[in-house]
C-alpha cells in the first residue's frame, strides 16, 4: 500500500462520505450551491419566436430569449408540421450564422442613431438657412460644382455625425422632391433585394418608391442567382422541390453546389437520405464540404461542367433513346418537350442551319396567333398537326379550352428514314463548327426537321445513313461530345463520366424519375451558366425526372421564392394605387450607370456564333442594351433624355411621346447613359448591403458613381464621376454601403419587428415578432419609410401638386404581350398625386378590387379579402385614402399579404384554378381548397404550410411534398413556353446569332485574350462558411472561428509557386482592383484555382494595399460586369420580361487574377 | 454490482456537416462572457487537424488522463497526488492561451466615429487579454476545412504512412467534441480542492464553483482539454451537460440544435462498481470491450431492485443511445485509451466510402462490395481507430460494414427490389430499426430524457 493509499484510507473517517471498496470513488451528499451561477444564467423572462433575413434560403423559425429586457440568445425552434410518418421532420432548422445573430443587437457596429456624413449636413444646414426652403437648400449643394465636389469625395472616408431623424427625413424628402421636379422621378432608385426573406420591410420601401414614380431595381439576375436557362427552357423564373422532397430521391447529385456550408439547415435530408440507399454524386473543382458525403466525386475544371454534362448527355441519347429506347423516357419527352416539333432548317452556304419552329401560320392557318402554333408530326397519320397547348392558345380567343397538353395523335419524334439534310452547328470548344445530318423533309415551302433529330445531331449521337462527320465512338475525343472529348476539358475520366450517366439513367428508368441534381451558384454564375444549365436539365428531362416527386433541378441561389407572391406584388408595386410600376433590371442599370461599359474591349460579335448572321458585328453591347430597350424588350430607367413629368404635360402625352420619339428629338436615356440628365440621382439601398457584396466592378461603381476614391487603376477621363446627388441607406450594422452613404438611418433588426419569411426550402411561412422594441433611436423598415413619406409628401404638396408621369414598359412575361411582336415600349401614363404618398402609402388602394392582382396570367378578385382587411385593420377615416383598409402597422401589412395571396388564401386559389381549367380545360379540382386561409397570428404561433395555387407550379399537401411542375406533368397544364413544353430549342435570331439555339457546351471566357486582364489564377468567390453575404462575416464569434478577417484559399501548389505560406498577406491585383488578405493554404484546393469567399466587407481587419496605398477592396473589387446578349431578348414567348424573372445575369465567375505575397507589415 | 444511470450522448459523425451550430449556440448560452471568451464548451474540429486547443490529443506533453502503473493500478498521468500537491504553484504541463488562441475583438467603433480622412474606415483587430492591438494567428477553429497543414494533427502522425495529403486524396471529417462526462474522469481525481464532482443521478461532472480554488490541475488532468481556466473569476468551468435543462427533460442546448440531427440523448446504466476494473484493463485495445461490459441491459432482472426511479429505468429501455453504443455497436468511444470511460461516444463516418472503390472501376453499390470499400475508404480506418478503438480496426470495421449493409438493403427497398442482407449479425428487423434510428428519429426519439 503506498503512502497515498494510506492518506486516503484514513481520510475515509473523517469525511462524511461513502468511500468505494477500491479507493477509487467517493459518493458525497448535497454540495450543490454551486449550481446555482448555471442556473440563473439559464433563466430568462419570454422566449419570442422570430427568424433572420439574409437571403440564405434558410427561412428558420429561431427562439429568441429575453431576460430583464435584452435579448440574450437565441435557438431553434422545433415545432415543424410534420411531413409524414416515414420521413425524418424539418426540425431544427438553423445554422451558425443564425445562432450568432443576436450579437449584432448591442454589438458596437450597431447603427443606434441616424447619420449624416458632417460636410454635406453643414452645407445643407448653411444654405436651408440662407434660402428658407429645404428642396432649395438640396438643390444649391447638389449643384453647385464645388460644394457637390466636397460631400462627394468624402464617401466613405468617415466623418459621419449624429442628426436627428427630423432632419435626416428632411434632407431625404427635399432631395427626392428636387429630382422629381429637375430631372424626373426616374432618377430614383431603390434597391432592396428578397422580399421572401422579409416580405413587409422589402415591400414598404419598394412602394414609396413606386408611388413617387421611382424605379425599383432588379436583384435576382443581378446577383446571377436567376438561373436563365430556367425561364428558357421552363418558362419560369424558378421553381424547385422543397428540401424535404430530396428525400425521395434515389440518386442525387450536387453540381456546383455546396449543401452542407450553404443549405445547413437542410442538408441533414442529403445525409439521412443516404440511409435510405440514395447514391450521392458531387461534382466540384474543389474537395469541398459536399464532397465528403459523396459515393462518387467528380474534380471538374471550374467552369467545364457543361462539357462534362453534354458528354453525359451523349451517353443517355446514345444509349437510352437511338440503340434502347427506354419506354418511360420517350413517353416523357412525347407529352411534355418540345422534342416533337418541327423546326425550319435555313440555307447556309452548302447546307442547313435550324431556324425557327414551323407554326400554323407556315402552314397556312388564318386562326387566330396561328404564328404562336407549333407543329408536330402525327405517327398515325404522318401529317404535320398542330397540338393544343403552344402559346398560341394562351392567349387567342379561340385557345380557350385549349391550352392543355393532351394529345389527340401519337407525336412523331424522329423523321428518322425521310431525306437526309446536312446541318452544320456551331462548336465553341475550339473548332468552328461540326457537319452532320438530319432527317427532314419538305413542308410547303420549308424544309423541316424535328427539335429530337436536331438535339441527336447536336449530341453527335450518329444513325446509320445519316451522313456527316460523327464521332466513331466513346473513345473518339476529336468530335464534341463524346465521353473521350470532355476528358482533356474537365479532368474527368471519360469512364466515369459514362458510368455515372448510366447509373443515372437506369435509376431514372426504375423509378420513374426519380434523380435530382441540386445546383447552385458555383455552376449557374458564369457568363455561359444558361448554357451550362441547359446541358444539366437536358439530362433531367430527358430522363422523365420533372414534374415528379424525388426528381428534377433543385437550384438554390437566392431566396426567390416570395411565396404569398401576389399580395406581396400588391404592395410592393403599389398596385392598389397605380400601375405601371418601374421595375428596372438591375445588371444593364449598372452596366450603364458605373460606366463598366466603357471598360469592355471586345464587340459584341466576338463571342457569336461562327455560321450567324453577324447582327451584332461592329456594336457595342451597350448597343444591343439600347436597342432591347427601344424595341420594348426590357424596361431602363430613366426611359428617356428627359423628364416623364415634362412628357405627361402634353394633351396626349402618349402621342406626343412617340412623336418626339420619332422626330429625333426625344432619345432613350440608354442611348448616352453619361449625360447628367440621364444619371440616376437618388439610390436608396435597404435590407442591402450593394457596396459591400454584389456590387460586381466595385471600384467603377465607387469612381463613377458615387465620385468617391477607389483602387480603380486606370480610370476612364471621358466618364463622369460622382453620378449620384445621394446615397441613403438603411441598416442596423455597418457596412460598405453605410460607409458611403451620405446619410445613414438606424434600422431595427429582425428580433425587433414584425415581418414574413418563405423560402424554396420548406413549405412554410412564419412570422418575425418583435422580442424587443428597436432600442436607441432606431426604427424598422416601415416606420422609416413612413417618416419619409410624411416628410416627403408635405414638400412635394407645395413642389409637385399632381402630375402625369409617362411610364414606359417591356412587354411582360405571362401576358398577351409576350406574343405582341412588340417593336417599341409600351407607354402608360400614370397620375401621381405628390401631396398624399404618405396617405396611400399607409393604405390599401381601390384598384386592388377595382383591376384585381395578376399573377403568372391569372387575376384574382378580392373583393371580399379588402372588405375583410377593412375589418380586421380600420378604415382610414379620411384623406384621398377614407375608406379603405388601413396599412399603418406592420402586422396588418404582413395581414394583407397573407389575405391576398393564393398559397394562404384558398379563395384566391380557387379563382385562379377556375380560370385555368377554362383556359386549359383541364381539371384544377383536386387542388382547389377553398377553406385554407393563413392569417397573421398562425404564422406567430407556428410555421403554416402553404396550399397549392396557380402562383407555383407544384402540388402542395399535408401529405405531398412540394415538387415544381407536378401540375403541370398530373393535370397536363402546359409550361408557360413557346410550345407549352419545355424546350430544348430556343428559335430566337439572338439565340441562333449566338449559336445556343441548342444545348452546347460554352467555355469560360478567356479574359486574358477577350479583354486584356492580367493574371493566371481563377479566382472563384464561393459562399462562405462564416457569412450569408456580407452579413455574419464582421460578426465576433463568425470571426472567432474562422481565420477573423478576409482570406483568400489556395492549393499547396500555388502557395509554392508563389512563395506563399499559410496565413501570410497576400495581394490580389487585376485591372479591376485589388484585394488584401491573408492566405489559407489548403491540399483540398486544386492547382490554378483561388476561392476568395463571397462578400468578405473591407470594414473587418483590411489593411491598406501595397498595390495603391489605399484600403483593399472586396471580393467584388476584382470583377467587371459583362452582359450576355441573349438575356436582352424579349417579347418572344418565355424570352419576355419580367422583373427579377428575365434579364441579364450579373455573372462573375470568368474572371482571373495575379496574385503576390506582399510585405507582410501592414498599416490600417 | 451497483447499478448507476448517466445520460449519455451519441454523435453520429456521418451526419456530422461540421456547420459549428452546436459551438454557437452553447458558446452563446454559456460562455459569451468576460474570462471565458477563449472558451468552447463545445468546439468541432477538422480531422485531420490540430483541434482546440492544439494537438491537445498529445499525452506525452500534456500528460491527461490515467495511466498504469507498473503494478497495473491507475495513477493520473500528470503524477500520483503527491507528485500534483508539490507542482500545484507551477504547473508545467498546462496549455498557454495560444494553445487555446488569444481571443480578440475589432475596433468597431472606428466605422461610425471615425472622422473625415483620407480611408476608408476600418476595425482592425485587439486583444481581449491585453487590450492591445494585435495579428490574428490561431483562433478556436483555426485548420477548419483543412486550411493550413493537417500534419501537426497527433492522431494523423500514428498512421502518417498511410496517409498522403494531396488533393486527389484528400478526406477531412468533423468532430464535435464536448466534455465527455466519463465514468473514471480524471478531472475530478485531479482537483486537490474536491471541486469537481460527477453528480449521482445522472452522471454530469460538474465544477462546484463555490469550492473551486483555481488550481487548474483538473485542466492538466483531462485528456480532453474540457476543464477551462475563467481568467476573470479565477475558477475553472466546463461542459455542464445543460443540467438546468436536462432535470427538466430538455435536451442540452448542443444537441437540441444540432441541424445535423446527429446528435442522441439517452439513459446508459452501469455497474459502478466495477469502473475502476474497467478502466485498468492492461491492454488498451480492451477498453471499448470492458467499458461496454460495464453497461447494464435495462431488462436484466438486477435492474429492477437497483433502486432505480421507474422513469429512468423505462428511458433506459427505450435510449437510443443503448441502443447505438451496445445493441448495435456502430457508436465508439472517443480515445478509450485515456482510460476515463468517456461517456460521449461517436458513430464513425461511412462516408465518403464508395468513392474510393469507384475510382478503382468497381460497381460501390453492389452490396457485395460494399465490404471491399470499407477497407479503401477514403479515410483510412487506421485513423478511425487511433480516434476510436485505441488502433484496433476491428471494431470500426464491424461498425462500418452494419452502416454499409443497412444502406444497400435500404438501396434495394427504395428502388422496389429484393433486399439483401450482407450482413448476417444483424436481423432484418433490426436493419430496419437502425435505419429508423439513424435516418427518421424525431425529437422524442433521439433525446429521451427522464
Amino acid at each position: 500500500m503506498s503512502a497515498e493509499d494510506l492518506l486516503l484510507k484514513t481520510g475515509r473517517f473523517l469525511r462524511r462520505a461513502v468511500t468505494s471498496d477500491d479507493l477509487h470513488t467517493l459518493h458525497l451528499k448535497g454540495g450543490t450551491e454551486g449550481d446555482f451561477f448555471y442556473r440563473d444564467r439559464w433563466s430568462h423572462d419570454k422566449v419570442v419566436r422570430s427568424t433572420h433575413g439574409v437571403n440564405c434560403t434558410g427561412s428558420c423559425s429561431w427562439k429568441v430569449f429575453v431576460k430583464d429586457g435584452i435579448i440574450t440568445w437565441e435557438t431553434q425552434q422545433t415545432d415543424y408540421p410534420s411531413v409524414g410518418p416515414d420521413r425524418p421532420e424539418y426540425e431544427p432548422r438553423g445554422c451558425p450564422r443564425g445562432a450568432a445573430f443576436s450579437w449584432y443587437t448591442y454589438s458596437p457596429t450597431r447603427i443606434r442613431y441616424p447619420y449624416a456624413r458632417r460636410v454635406l449636413a453643414e452645407m445643407y444646414a448653411e444654405a436651408k438657412e440662407r434660402l428658407g426652403d429645404p428642396v432649395a437648400a438640396w438643390a444649391e449643394v447638389t449643384t453647385d460644382p464645388e460644394k457637390r465636389e466636397r460631400y462627394q469625395s468624402a464617401r466613405g472616408r468617415g466623418g459621419l455625425v449624429r442628426v436627428p431623424w427630423s432632419l435626416a427625413t428632411e434632407m431625404i424628402a427635399a432631395a427626392h422632391v428636387h429630382t422629381i421636379m429637375t430631372y424626373g422621378p426616374d432618377r430614383i432608385a431603390g434597391f432592396s433585394p428578397i422580399p421572401a426573406m422579409s416580405m413587409v420591410s422589402q415591400a414598404i420601401g419598394s412602394r414609396f418608391v413606386s408611388l413617387i414614380g421611382g424605379a425599383m431595381l432588379s436583384f435576382y439576375d443581378w446577383y446571377a442567382d436567376l438561373p436563365i436557362a430556367s425561364p428558357q427552357v421552363f418558362g419560369d423564373q424558378t421553381d424547385v422541390p422543397e428540401s424535404a422532397d430530396w428525400w425521395d430521391a434515389a440518386y442525387l447529385m450536387m453540381w456546383g453546389a455546396n449543401v452542407p456550408v450553404t443549405r445547413t439547415p437542410d442538408a441533414h435530408w442529403m445525409t439521412e437520405a443516404r440511409y435510405r440507399g440514395q447514391k450521392v454524386v458531387v461534382v466540384a473543382p474543389d474537395y469541398s464540404d459536399a464532397a465528403t458525403f459523396a459515393d462518387e466525386f467528380l474534380a471538374v475544371r471550374p467552369g467545364t461542367d457543361g462539357a462534362l454534362a453534354m458528354a453525359m448527355g451523349h451517353v443517355l441519347l446514345k444509349e437510352f433513346f437511338v440503340e434502347r429506347p427506354a419506354p418511360y423516357f420517350t413517353d416523357y419527352v412525347k407529352r411534355f418537350t418540345d422534342l416533337p416539333f418541327l423546326v425550319r432548317l435555313e440555307r447556309h452556304e452548302d447546307a442547313y442551319v435550324p431556324g425557327r419552329f414551323l407554326t400554323a401560320a407556315d402552314l397556312g392557318s388564318r386562326e387566330d396567333a396561328a404564328a404562336w402554333k407549333t407543329v408536330f408530326v402525327s405517327e398515325e397519320s404522318g401529317e404535320p398537326v398542330v397540338p393544343n397547348g403552344s402559346v398560341g392558345f394562351r392567349w387567342a380567343e379561340s385557345g380557350a379550352g385549349r391550352w392543355n397538353l393532351r394529345l389527340d395523335t401519337d407525336p412523331k419524334l424522329t423523321l428518322y428514314g425521310e431525306e437526309p439534310v446536312e446541318v452544320l452547328l456551331p462548336r465553341f470548344d475550339g473548332g468552328h463548327s461540326v457537319r452532320r445530318s438530319v432527317p427532314a423533309r419538305r413542308v410547303g415551302e420549308h424544309l423541316v426537321t424535328t427539335v429530337y433529330d436536331l438535339l441527336l445531331a447536336q449530341y453527335g449521337v450518329a444513325r446509320p445513313q445519316l451522313p456527316g462527320i460523327w464521332p466513331t465512338g466513346y473513345d473518339d475525343a476529336a468530335q464534341p461530345y463524346t465521353p473521350a472529348w470532355q476528358e482533356p476539358i474537365t479532368g474527368v475520366p471519360a469512364q466515369r463520366a459514362i458510368k455515372i450517366v448510366r447509373e443515372f439513367a437506369r435509376t431514372a428508368e426504375t423509378t420513374r424519375g426519380r434523380c435530382m441534381i441540386i445546383l447552385g451558384a458555383g455552376t449557374a454564375q458564369w457568363f455561359h451558366g444558361d448554357a451550362m444549365y441547359r446541358a444539366f436539365l437536358t439530362l433531367l428531362i430527358l430522363t422523365g425526372c420533372q414534374g415528379r416527386n424525388g426528381g428534377g433541378w433543385a437550384h438554390y441561389v437566392g431566396q426567390e421564392k416570395c411565396r404569398p407572391q401576389t399580395g406581396w406584388a400588391l404592395l410592393a408595386g403599389a398596385l392598389d394605387w397605380s400601375r405601371p410600376p418601374r421595375q428596372v433590371p438591375g445588371t444593364p442599370y449598372w452596366y450603364l450607370h458605373t460606366d463598366q461599359w466603357r471598360y469592355e474591349r471586345f464587340d459584341a460579335g466576338e463571342l457569336t456564333s461562327p455560321l450567324a448572321p453577324g447582327a451584332f458585328r461592329g456594336k457595342h453591347t451597350a448597343d444591343l442594351v439600347t436597342e432591347a430597350v427601344a424595341r420594348g424588350w426590357m424596361p431602363m430607367a430613366p426611359a428617356f433624355d428627359r423628364n416623364p413629368l415634362e412628357l405627361g404635360e402634353a394633351d396626349d402625352p402618349i402621342a406626343y411621346t412617340r412623336d418626339e420619339l420619332r422626330a429625333g428629338r426625344l432619345a432613350y436615356a440608354a442611348q448616352n447613359p453619361d449625360d447628367p440628365r440621364n444619371w440616376p440621382r437618388v439610390l436608396t439601398l435597404w435590407r442591402s448591403n450593394l457596396l459591400g457584396s454584389s456590387a460586381k466592378g466595385n471600384e467603377y461603381f465607387l469612381h463613377h458613381l458615387l465620385g468617391a476614391a477607389g483602387n480603380l487603376s486606370e480610370a476612364d477621363e471621358r466618364a463622369p464621376k460622382g453620378k449620384l446627388d445621394l446615397l441613403l441607406t438603411l441598416d442596423f450594422r455597418m457596412t460598405s454601403s453605410t460607409v458611403f452613404s451620405d446619410i445613414v438611418l438606424p434600422a431595427a433588426t429582425w428580433y425587433e419587428k414584425h415581418d414574413l419569411s418563405a423560402t424554396d426550402m420548406h413549405p412554410f411561412v412564419h412570422a418575425f415578432n418583435p422580442a424587443i422594441n428597436p432600442p436607441w433611436q432606431t426604427k424598422t423598415d416601415f416606420s422609416a419609410f413612413h417618416a419619409i413619406a410624411r416628410a416627403f409628401s408635405a414638400l412635394a404638396k407645395k413642389h409637385l401638386g399632381v402630375r402625369r408621369d409617362v411610364v414606359a414598359t417591356a412587354y411582360q412575361h405571362d401576358t398577351p404581350g409576350e406574343i405582341a411582336q412588340a417593336v417599341e415600349p409600351v407607354l402608360q401614363v400614370v397620375e401621381r398625386d405628390y401631396g398624399a404618398v404618405a396617405d396611400k402609402l399607409a393604405a390599401l388602394g381601390p384598384l386592388t378590387e377595382t383591376l384585381g392582382l395578376q399573377v403568372k396570367g391569372v387575376t384574382f378578385l378580392p373583393d371580399k379579402e379588402v372588405a375583410w382587411l377593412g375589418q380586421r385593420c380600420g378604415l382610414v377615416p379620411w384623406g384621398v385614402a377614407k375608406g379603405r383598409p388601413e396599412l399603418d402597422t406592420d402586422a396588418k401589412a404582413c395581414e394583407a399579404i397573407l389575405a391576398l395571396s393564393g398559397v394562404s388564401n384558398g379563395r384566391l386559389a380557387a379563382q385562379g384554378f377556375r380560370q385555368l381549367a377554362h383556359r386549359t380545360g383541364a381539371d384544377f379540382d383536386e387542388l382547389i381548397n377553398e377553406d385554407h386561409r393563413i392569417v397573421f397570428s398562425d404564422t406567430q404561433a407556428r410555421p403554416v404550410q402553404v396550399a397549392a395555387s396557380p402562383e407555383w407550379s407544384g402540388k402542395e399537401a399535408h401529405d405531398r411534398r412540394y415538387s415544381p411542375f407536378t401540375v403541370n406533368v398530373e393535370q397536363g397544364k402546359p409550361w408557360h413556353t413557346l410550345t407549352g413544353r419545355m424546350h430544348f430549342f430556343l428559335d430566337h435570331d439572338w439565340m441562333h446569332e449566338y449559336g445556343e439555339a441548342l444545348p452546347i457546351y460554352r467555355p469560360p471566357l478567356d479574359l486574358a485574350t477577350l479583354d486584356g486582364q492580367s493574371g493566371a489564377l481563377r479566382f472563384l468567390t464561393p459562399h462562405s462558411k462564416w457569412s450569408i453575404h456580407s452579413e455574419f462575416q464582421d460578426n465576433l464569434l463568425m470571426l472567432a472561428l474562422s481565420r477573423g478577417g478576409p482570406t483568400i484559399w489556395m492549393s499547396v501548389e500555388d502557395a509554392a509557386e508563389l512563395g506563399v505560406a499559410d496565413n501570410d498577406w497576400i495581394e490580389a491585383v487585376n485591372r479591376n482592383g485589388v484585394v488584401v488578405a491573408r492566405a489559407v493554404v489548403s491540399h483540398r484546393m486544386p492547382k490554378g484555382t483561388v476561392y476568395m469567399h463571397h462578400a468578405e466587407d473591407r470594414l473587418i481587419n483590411v489593411p491598406k494595399t501595397e498595390a495603391t496605398g489605399r484600403r483593399g477592396g472586396i471580393h467584388n473589387a476584382l470583377t467587371r460586369l459583362l452582359i450576355k446578349p441573349t438575356h436582352l431578348i424579349g417579347a418572344h414567348a418565355q424570352l419576355s420580361y419580367a422583373f427579377n424573372y428575365f434579364g441579364p445575369t450579373g455573372n462573375q465567375r470568368d474572371e482571373i487574377t495575379t496574385i503576390r505575397r506582399r510585405s507582410q507589415e501592414v498599416t490600417y | 454490482m451497483r447499478i448507476m444511470a448517466q445520460v449519455a450522448m451519441v454523435m453520429n459523425l456521418d451526419k456530422c456537416i461540421g456547420c459549428h451550430t452546436c459551438s454557437v449556440t452553447c458558446k452563446q448560452t454559456w460562455t459569451n462572457r468576460p474570462g471565458v471568451e477563449y472558451v468552447w464548451f463545445n468546439n468541432v474540429e477538422t480531422r485531420p487537424g490540430q483541434g482546440y486547443p492544439r494537438r491537445y490529443e498529445d499525452q506525452d506533453r500534456w500528460r491527461g488522463g490515467w495511466s498504469l502503473t507498473r503494478s497495473g493500478r491507475l495513477r493520473p498521468r500528470a503524477g500520483g497526488r503527491l507528485r500534483r500537491l508539490l507542482g500545484i504553484f507551477a504547473n508545467p504541463v498546462m496549455p498557454s492561451i495560444g494553445d487555446y488562441y488569444e481571443p480578440w475583438t475589432y475596433d468597431y467603433e472606428n466605422l461610425t466615429r471615425a472622422p473625415l480622412s483620407d480611408d476608408v474606415p476600418v476595425a482592425p483587430p485587439r486583444s481581449l487579454i491585453s487590450n492591445e492591438p494585435m495579428e490574428i494567428r490561431w483562433s478556436a477553429n483555426w485548420d477548419d476545412g483543412l486550411g493550413g497543414d493537417p500534419s501537426p494533427d497527433p492522431v494523423l502522425a500514428k498512421v502518417s504512412d498511410e496517409v498522403k495529403l494531396a488533393f486527389e486524396q484528400a478526406f477531412l471529417f468533423y468532430l464535435p467534441r464536448i466534455c465527455e462526462h466519463c465514468l473514471n474522469p480524471s478531472c475530478v481525481a485531479s482537483c486537490p480542492s474536491g471541486a469537481l464532482y460527477k453528480r449521482a443521478e445522472d452522471g454530469i461532472v460538474l465544477v462546484d464553483q463555490d469550492r473551486c480554488r483555481g488550481w487548474r490541475m483538473c485542466v492538466t488532468g483531462c485528456p480532453y482539454k474540457k476543464v477551462y481556466f475563467n481568467h476573470k473569476t479565477g475558477k475553472a468551468e466546463k461542459c455542464t451537460f445543460c443540467y438546468p435543462r436536462v432535470e427538466v427533460g430538455l435536451p442540452t442546448v448542443c444537441s437540441e440544435t444540432c441541424v445535423g440531427r446527429l446528435r442522441y440523448l439517452g439513459v446508459l446504466l452501469y455497474d459502478a462498481d466495477r469502473v475502476a476494473e474497467a478502466a485498468s484493463v492492461p491492454d488498451e485495445r480492451d477498453l471499448y470491450e470492458a467499458q461496454l461490459d460495464l453497461f447494464v441491459d435495462p431488462d436484466d432482472p438486477a435492474v429492477a431492485t437497483a433502486g432505480l426511479h421507474p422513469d429512468w429505468v423505462d428511458a433506459a429501455r427505450r435510449s437510443p443511445v443503448y441502443a447505438l453504443i451496445k445493441k448495435y455497436r456502430i457508436a465508439l468511444p472517443l480515445h478509450p485509451e485515456y482510460r476515463t470511460l468517456p461517456m460521449v461516444w461517436y458513430v464513425p463516418p461511412l462516408s465518403p466510402v464508395v468513392d474510393a472503390l469507384s475510382t478503382s472501376g468497381h460497381d460501390g453499390e453492389d452490396a457485395g462490395n460494399l465490404f471491399a470499400a470499407i477497407d479503401s475508404l477514403r479515410i483510412p480506418v487506421g485513423y478511425l481507430a487511433e480516434l476510436f478503438t485505441a488502433g484496433d480496426p476491428a471494431p470500426v470495421t464491424t461498425a462500418l460494414r452494419r452502416l454499409a449493409a443497412m444502406r444497400s438493403y435500404m438501396r434495394a427497398v427504395n428502388l422496389g427490389e429484393e433486399p439483401v442482407l450482407t450482413d448476417t449479425d444483424l436481423a432484418e428487423d433490426d436493419v430496419r430499426d437502425l435505419y429508423r434510428l439513424l435516418a427518421l428519429a424525431r425529437y422524442e426519439e433521439r433525446y429521451v430524457i427522464p
